[in-house]
């Protein structure tokens, strides 16, 4: 399947099709939205972590001039049974996913969602939330998942979760335990009795947040005529549309939702949160159209951050680094209800290795915080962090690098993992040597204070459903819809496979976005899928152009339809003829009609993306202060498409989990209230807290793709939590179990204990 | 939704009436940075602001080689940091106004804002503090000076009356052998909150420390000046022992508070760290030396 010619435009580096309306500003996001008559609402939110709601009374907002409607949980209808799978991530129980959207009976998280106002400016709407009267019974907030897993716990969710300890504790009583996962092979107690060494291990990380720059929006307009349009920048317009007709009741015909620009999502901007509210303030209203968008200390309290963890890692092995057998438990906050990513977290856990014996459960437990959403390669940085510190530390023992050792036990095609999977073809052995061969691990780290950690990653990435509809125009140019939201270069990678495959300049593609009435359905822009599957989807387009330009061409020049073959951009025929596509395309009007190809895919031949990332530190023995000098970030991208979108994919990534290594949490006191919700107090790392993250493409093709495409987005996320510890233990002797290290923490680890 | 009225007085008389006339919701608008945004996010109640920067003695730099100098209080940051006497003379004001902010916020922010809105965490007290800086005021009843290190009198409180205004601040001219440094620690390189921050000036006669002023910050409900730990160097040369035993003093004075920026044990920690740190700087400075950092 993989091509073996050099490409032409996949592996160059074009501009893409969105830079110029993204620089100069005309690109239109959620917040640039106005329509005639449009009303601005605001959201009323929980002040209390956990608490019953006794009464709401909205009459005095109602009275305050400028309002114009309120809705509260009265004016949703009740939810029936029902599973929505929205994307990356488990299904949600509809009920739940409208309990989050408007509290029910009770409130489960600080900042959860109560009732909505619609008024004619955001000033009034504000102004009406304090006259929104909400009677609260305060209960005691649960905030920890161990706290949580506690048979003295509150419990959250009445008898609703009854999870258990073990399998055979499922279902027998009450808990916050929402879900556990377990997977076993081989023999773990005989794995361990035949180790030399075997080390057990207990971490924490911190809940955290996508951060993106934009917060979440949406409009809507319920016509009187029952359709309902969504204006909204989200990673998946066909998800919003099933979830927001599940909630109101609705057929998803009649919702279309026109995706916006947007401002960066990472797995955050998949859930609906606005989009009920916003459609049932219009309906009230009688077809008015009502925006709403989030301040930034909403989208911190109550959007979707991922889970805070504790795990449990014990790894057995020889004295010659023979991995043996491994017992990993993982607990996951799924926040105030069910859902978190432990299983994905257990799914890839041991990934990068291949270990006989192991055994995997993870708990998914419920807490007073906000309901965790995806957040790329949600739950791997957490479950792959425990397990390559614990490596770490068996390689520190037995004398062994810690990259021999770990290509000693490398994964490679056809090794199980322990959930069944088994590998296909992958590019981990070939990350591990060029970590090996680089400049960096090469080099020697010298000076006082300073340590260099090294760390993998293994995300197994997704398909799903994609959808392409290309038109050839008569200039010879085509004209590219997808539904493909852009969050990170999808046009320009979307465009650049098309261009590929019809032999066409990549600046005669025009690539759209659309919305959900207008093209196939397609699934979330995440998953790490889209250039994947989108990209399988056009190839499929511009095959099936292909086709048709052969039959037209085998027309025109009146020859049988298998003298004709397409190559290279151009069509040819017997006798020498042939049409360039430009050619071609000049004739499609008038000798039948024009050209379109297009299709509906769901391809499973994924190709799983491997990493590793190496990292040098300084640490300031007397403040706790962690500088990094020097990163490079090794990963296995399949083909890259567009080489300097696999970079800044990678960068980002990167970034992203040095964020978690070293400086971004949530942040509660006792009673629930989040103390650092807005950009100053939750610390992602800034431009001058990072060097420049070096990359190292490592292109071993997915024989599952046209171009051997494998996704890159979400597997650089995993690695730098382990590989900053790994550094930081380097530098100090001091092992980092719980994240992030911050000063506050890791000066707490350095100081001598207190008397 | 607040209606505010917005002022701009021309003279201080102008000024100290409207702030009178309108009670405690009229508000003084320096740089703005701090106020605007309280009022926005409805921290505090605002009805008019009352905009001193058309008033001249707001503003401006003033220097006399035997008076010293003095800062308008609304003189934004830029203008301190940028002018060559203070870089010469003052470097431990340029230490903390070049790092209050962004390039925007330094071209609206004062000196005389930071005072007044008077965060405990703030990060140019310090540098005041040392320097022996005395705040103006003007009011309804005329007019009175306080040293820097009284103006502050909890989070957010300082000691203004009603319809007082701090005009200027003001500092001794530097006397020879002398240096101050201003240093914080925050969790990444920008855009943080001080978790501590202390500077110290030293006063050298021969080897031996004839004067030095010690102040930490965030580590207490105000900037907290520290003679103790002043005391711990002077009147003997500057050793790792002295040095040892200010900065012990800075960490016992130091009463800090757990929340998100930091917890006791890592502010006391640090209040020591900062206070050593500070001292040797402020004695390379002292010595015509510069610093590595």
């Amino acid at each position: 399947m993989v091509a073996t010619e050099p490409y032409k435009i996949v592996g160059t580096r074009p501009v893409r099709p969105d830079g110029v309306d993204k620089v100069t500003g005309r690109a239109a996001y959620g917040s640039d939205i106005k329509l005639p008559g449009m009303l601005y609402a605001r959201v009323k939110r929980s002040p209390h972590a956990h608490a019953i709601i006794k009464k709401i009374d909205a009459s005095k907002a109602l009275a305050l001039p400028g309002v114009k409607a309120v809705v509260t949980r009265a004016d949703f209808r009740e939810a029936g049974p029902g599973l929505i799978d929205i994307g990356e991530g488990p299904p949600v129980n509809l009920k739940f996913m409208l309990d989050n959207v408007c509290a029910g009976d009770k409130v489960v998280y600080k900042g959860h969602a109560v009732a909505s106002v619609a008024a004619t400016d955001l000033h009034t709407a504000e102004d009406a939330l304090n006259l929104i009267e909400v009677e609260y019974e305060v209960l005691p907030p649960v905030m920890n998942v161990r706290d949580a897993m506690l048979e003295s716990a509150p419990l959250i969710h009445g008898n609703e979760l009854t999870g258990g300890l073990t399998a055979a504790d499922m279902g027998k009583r009450p808990s916050n335990i929402a879900n556990r996962v377990e997977f076993e092979m081989g023999d773990v107690d005989a794995g361990f009795a035949q180790s030399d060494i075997v080390i057990e291990r207990e971490f924490e990380t911190a809940m955290y947040h996508q951060g993106y720059i934009e917060p979440h929006n949406a409009t809507a307009l319920w016509n009187k005529d029952g359709d309902i349009t969504i204006w909204t920048s989200t990673q998946g317009t066909f998800s919003v549309r099933t979830a927001s007709a599940m909630i109101l009741g609705v057929p998803v015909s009649s919702i279309k939702v026109v995706p916006m620009e947007i401002g960066g999502g990472f797995g955050g901007k998949i859930p609906v949160y606005l989009e009920p509210h916003a459609a049932l303030l219009s309906k009230k209203l009688g077809g008015v159209p009502v925006k709403m968008w989030m301040t930034r200390e909403e989208v911190l309290e109550a959007t979707g951050p991922t889970s805070g963890t504790y795990s449990r890692v014990k790894i057995g092995a020889k004295n010659d680094g023979t991995l043996m057998a491994a017992n990993v438990h993982l607990a996951f906050e799924a926040g105030g209800f069910p859902g978190s990513p432990v299983g994905a977290g257990a799914m890839c856990a041991l990934g990068p290795y291949s270990i006989p014996n192991a055994f995997v459960e993870g708990f998914d437990v419920v807490v007073n915080r906000p309901k965790v959403a995806a957040y790329r390669g949600p739950g791997a940085p957490a479950s792959e962090y425990a397990v390559e510190s614990v490596i770490d530390e068996i390689a520190e023992r037995i004398g062994m690098d810690p990259m021999d050792m770990r290509l000693k036990n490398a994964a490679v095609e056809g090794t199980r993992r322990p959930d069944g999977a088994t590998m296909g073809v992958i590019g981990n052995v070939q990350v591990m040597e060029a970590i090996k061969d680089s400049p960096h691990y090469k080099s020697e780290l010298e000076g006082e204070n300073r340590g260099r950690g090294v760390a993998m990653g293994f995300w197994f990435n997704a398909g799903m459903e994609s959808a392409a509809y290309a038109t050839v125009v008569s200039d010879g140019t085509v004209a590219l819809v997808t539904g493909a939201t852009d969050i990170g270069g999808t046009r320009a990678s979307h465009a650049m496979q098309l261009a590929e495959t019809l032999g066409i300049p990549y600046d005669d593609v025009k690539p759209h976005v659309v919305d959900t009435d207008s093209i196939g359905w397609t699934g979330v822009t995440g998953g790490s899928r889209t250039t994947f599957a989108g990209g399988w989807a056009v190839y499929e387009a511009a095959m099936d152009i292909r086709v048709q330009m052969e039959e037209r061409a085998a027309k025109i020049w009146e020859v049988d339809r298998d003298q004709v073959h397409y190559d290279n951009g151009a069509v040819h025929g017997p006798d020498g003829k042939v049409f360039s596509f430009k050619e071609l395309a000049a004739q499609l009007p008038h000798t039948g009609g024009t050209i379109s190809g297009h299709a509906d895919v769901n391809p499973t031949t994924v190709g799983a993306a491997f990493a590793g990332h190496i990292c040098d530190v300084e640490v300031d023995p007397d403040t706790g202060k962690v500088t990094i000098l020097r990163y490079t970030a090794v990963q296995d991208v399949g083909t890259a498409v567009h080489p300097s979108y696999v970079e800044g994919q990678i960068q980002g990534g990167a970034s992203q989990g040095i964020g978690m290594a070293l400086s971004e949490e949530y942040f509660y006191d006792e009673n629930g209230v989040m103390r650092n919700s807005s950009f100053l107090d939750y610390r992602m790392p800034t431009t001058l807290d990072l060097p420049m993250i070096d990359t190292i493409l490592v292109e071993v093709p997915n024989p599952g793709h046209p171009y051997g495409v494998r996704g890159v987005g979400e597997v650089p996320i995993i690695p730098p939590l382990a590989a900053v510890a790994n550094a930081i233990y380097n530098a100090t002797g001091v092992r980092v179990r719980k994240l992030p290290a911050n000063p506050r923490n890791l000066l707490e680890e350095m100081l001598p204990p207190e008397a | 939704m607040q209606d505010v009225t917005y002022r701009r007085p021309a003279t201080l008389q102008e000024a100290v009436q409207l702030l009178k006339d309108n009670g405690p919701t009229a508000r003084v608008l320096a740089g703005g940075t701090d106020i605007i945004v309280m009022a926005r996010e409805r921290r505090r109640d605002t009805s008019m602001f009352v905009d001193i920067k058309a008033i001249p003695e707001l503003t401006g730099i003033r220097f006399d080689a035997s008076e010293g100098l003095t800062l308008g209080a609304a003189t934004p940051l830029y203008q301190i940091y940028r002018n060559e006497t203070i870089q010469r003379l003052y470097p431990c004001l340029v230490d903390s106004a070049s790092l209050i902010g962004g390039t925007a916020v330094q071209g609206r922010a004062s000196f005389g804002g930071n005072l007044c809105n008077a965060g405990p965490a703030a990060d140019s007290i310090p540098s005041l503090i040392v320097l022996e800086g005395k705040a103006r005021i003007v009011g309804p009843n005329g007019e009175r000076t306080v040293a820097v290190e009284d103006f502050c009198t909890a989070p957010g409180r300082n000691v203004l009356e009603a319809g007082e205004i701090l005009v200027s601040l003001s500092f001794p001219a530097p006397q020879p052998n002398s240096g101050a440094r201003f240093l914080r620690f925050i969790p990444r390189n920008e855009m943080d909150i001080a978790v501590v921050n202390a500077a110290t000036s030293l006063r050298f006669e021969g080897n031996n420390v004839v004067a030095a002023r010690i102040a930490i910050g965030a580590v207490a409900p105000r900037p907290l000046f520290v003679p103790a730990a002043g005391a711990a160097l002077v009147g003997k040369p500057l050793t790792d022992e002295s040095i040892a035993a200010a900065a012990s003093a800075s960490r016992d004075a130091a009463t800090p508070i757990d929340d998100m920026r930091g917890s006791v044990r890592q502010r006391k920690h640090l209040s020591y760290v900062l206070t050593e740190r500070t001292i040797r700087d402020a004695a390379h400075r002292a010595r015509g030396e510069a610093l590595e950092h």
